[in-house]
């Protein structure tokens, strides 16, 4: 098989690793989960600077378990890219090429053109700590791709850049991710990132895979709460009949559902609505909800509805307009009628 | 004064108040034991002979040897001592504390003992200097070799120790980040530690290189004082003072001198800390 296939077992005192992951050549996997979940240790495993208990690691077919780093031909940026910072950009692009072998000159020109093709070539003789963030990210890039990887590896690729600069390199490293044509697994804990710049999300959480799909499937129908938390949807679980979705006893109402069985419900917060009496409009679950906290979010206000909330085994989050706060008086410890609406949740296997 | 003028003649500067005298006393009687002996060797000095005393032969012949083995001693220090310091800094072995408390016994050692322990192993009859003088005709005491060999053990864990910092402070995946793409622990070590750790090594270099000019109870022990051969200027000073003080003086301002260089060479990492 060519691309990545890949099943990693770390152990550490306190901390299991244990993750299949394949990536088609072309294909760009982003590993997205919580600090500590061991995302990166994944990545290290498979540029072979962790140990591995068990498992494989092959890439294009050969297998790599047993091949130190310095054998295996993995592309890695580094999360705060590790230019070194004793050597010029081009020399730190020319780093790769001179370790397989290339000469001096041979390796600059060959390290040049990539500077090129990532937009910098104005500044080969910079030295790292004269380049912008986003420089340094592309520099890192270029030296990673001047390897010829048969398999590239982002760690956090734009954790360590101010908001402006994310934009535009996102742009840009999902340009190149299209371009390259190899496996490539990046790491992130920004589901935007992952959404951005991902063919497909594996979520990592303490140490195995809890979700894995396209990301529109991820941020649409997310199974797990941390994963709910990241794409801003509220999730529960409920159980089905083929007809209606039930929570506790009783049928939601306004949900109509094909599936049996144990079901995950998720709706958007913007699709409760909030009133000062039980309101009408389209069917779904209504209760008179406490208000747990009110925080603004740009434009909009998130509104979190306490504890056991109606129907809901576990709190809900509405988001409305500031000039809806105003009206309604909503504030902590208040009560507020909370309605959602049916249609808007999805309903999926859980 | 009342209290509260007191109080509040305590400026932004001086959040906390006056140092305390009980501090400041001791403070300033140990700075003037520590300068007071140096301005005594300048007030003491023949300014007026000390051009022609300096190029006196027997002064240049020390000074040359002195030089040439702290220089030697130094080279071969950074041969074998950064090799060390990489092995105890980055290669995890058992016993590795042994070893790194092994190193630093020269630094605590009396180096008079060095010259004895250096004599039993390399000297004519000790137990390697006895094949090396029958197998290869080598004898190291009481040569210059020797003076270096002494220097060299007084002064290199000077070096290792400054070196093994430096590792240890530098950014290990750095390291990782070479191996990615595509070095092997030599090259890395060549192309990526050591330039990053070139600052320390330099230090490490210069104190070594002062701490062997300065050396005199091992030197005296295994390479004896013949003049031109093993006679380095603190063997110089040390017997000029019996027989010619004025001379002493003179050798000991050179050092003097030497000495201060190699601060100015480091200021930028000790004495500029402050």
């Amino acid at each position: 098989m060519s691309g990545l296939d890949a099943r990693l077992v770390v152990d550490r005192p306190g901390f299991h690793l244990d993750l299949a992951l394949t990536a088609a050549p072309g294909e760009t996997v982003a590993l997205l989960g919580p600090n500590g979940a061991g995302k990166t240790t994944a990545l290290r495993a498979l540029a072979g600077l962790v140990a591995t208990r068990g498992g494989h690691v092959r890439v294009d077919g050969a297998e790599l378990g047993a091949v130190p780093s310095d054998r295996r031909r993995i592309g890695m940026v580094f999360q705060d890219y590790l230019l070194f910072p004793h050597l010029s950009a081009v020399d730190n692009v020319a780093f790769g090429p001179r370790c397989r072998g290339v000469r001096r000159a041979a390796a600059r020109r060959e390290a040049a053109d990539w500077l090129e093709r990532v937009g910098l070539a104005g500044y080969a003789a910079a030295r790292p700590r004269a380049l912008s963030g986003g420089q340094a990210q592309r520099v890192a890039l270029a030296r990673a791709l001047a390897v010829r990887p048969g398999l590239l590896l982002l760690d956090e690729p734009l954790a360590a850049l101010d908001a402006h600069t994310r934009l535009e390199v996102r742009a840009t490293l999902r340009r190149h991710l299209a371009g390259f044509a190899g496996a490539a697994v990046l790491v992130t804990h920004d589901p935007v990132d992952a959404l951005a710049l991902a063919d497909r999300i594996v979520v990592v959480e303490d140490g195995r895979s809890v979700q894995e799909g396209a990301p529109a499937e991820v941020a649409r129908r997310p199974r797990t709460p941390y994963v709910a938390r990241l794409v801003g949807l509220n999730l529960h679980r409920a159980r089905a009949d083929g007809r209606a979705v039930t929570l506790g006893d009783r049928p939601l109402p306004g949900m109509a559902t094909s599936l049996r069985g144990e079901v995950f419900l998720a709706f958007s917060p913007s699709s409760v609505r909030l009133d000062r009496s039980a309101p009408g409009g389209p069917p779904g679950p209504r209760w008179r909800a406490t208000i747990d906290a009110v925080e603004s979010r740009g434009d909009r206000v998130r509104v979190l509805l306490g504890g056991a909330s109606g129907p809901f085994a576990h709190a809900v989050a509405a988001e409305v307009t500031a000039a809806a706060v105003a009206e309604l008086g909503l504030a902590e410890g208040g009560e507020v009628w909370a309605a959602v609406i049916g249609e808007h949740a999805q309903v999926y296997p859980a | 004064m009342t209290r509260t003028a007191r109080r509040a003649a305590r400026t932004p500067d001086r959040p906390l108040g006056r140092a305390p005298w009980v501090l400041v006393a001791p403070a300033l009687t140990g700075l003037a034991f520590l300068v007071l002996p140096l301005l005594g060797l300048l007030v003491r000095a023949p300014w007026s002979t000390l051009g022609t005393r300096l190029l006196e032969p027997a002064v240049l012949e020390a000074l040359r040897l002195s030089l040439t083995t702290a220089t030697l001693a130094t080279a071969l220090s950074l041969l074998l001592g950064v090799p060390l310091a990489w092995l105890l800094a980055r290669v995890p072995f058992p016993g590795a504390r042994l070893v790194r408390a092994l190193v630093t016994v020269p630094l605590v050692l009396p180096p008079v003992v060095g010259g004895v322990a250096l004599l039993l192993v390399l000297g004519r009859r000790g137990l390697a200097g006895r094949w090396l003088d029958l197998w290869f005709g080598i004898t190291l005491p009481f040569t210059t070799a020797g003076v270096v060999l002494a220097a060299t053990f007084v002064a290199m864990p000077f070096l290792v120790i400054s070196v093994e910092g430096a590792l240890r402070a530098a950014d290990p995946r750095y390291e990782e980040a070479a191996a990615t793409l595509g070095a092997d622990r030599w090259t890395v070590f060549r192309r990526v530690t050591l330039p990053l750790v070139a600052p320390g090594v330099a230090a490490g270099a210069v104190l070594c290189w002062a701490r062997a000019l300065g050396e005199f109870g091992a030197t005296i022990t295994f390479a004896g004082n013949f003049p031109g051969r093993t006679q380095t200027m603190p063997l110089a000073v040390y017997l000029a003072l019996e027989t010619d003080p004025q001379a002493a003086i003179v050798l000991s301002l050179v050092l003097l001198a030497v000495s201060v260089l190699v601060l100015v060479l480091l200021r930028d990492r000790w004495v500029g800390a402050g």
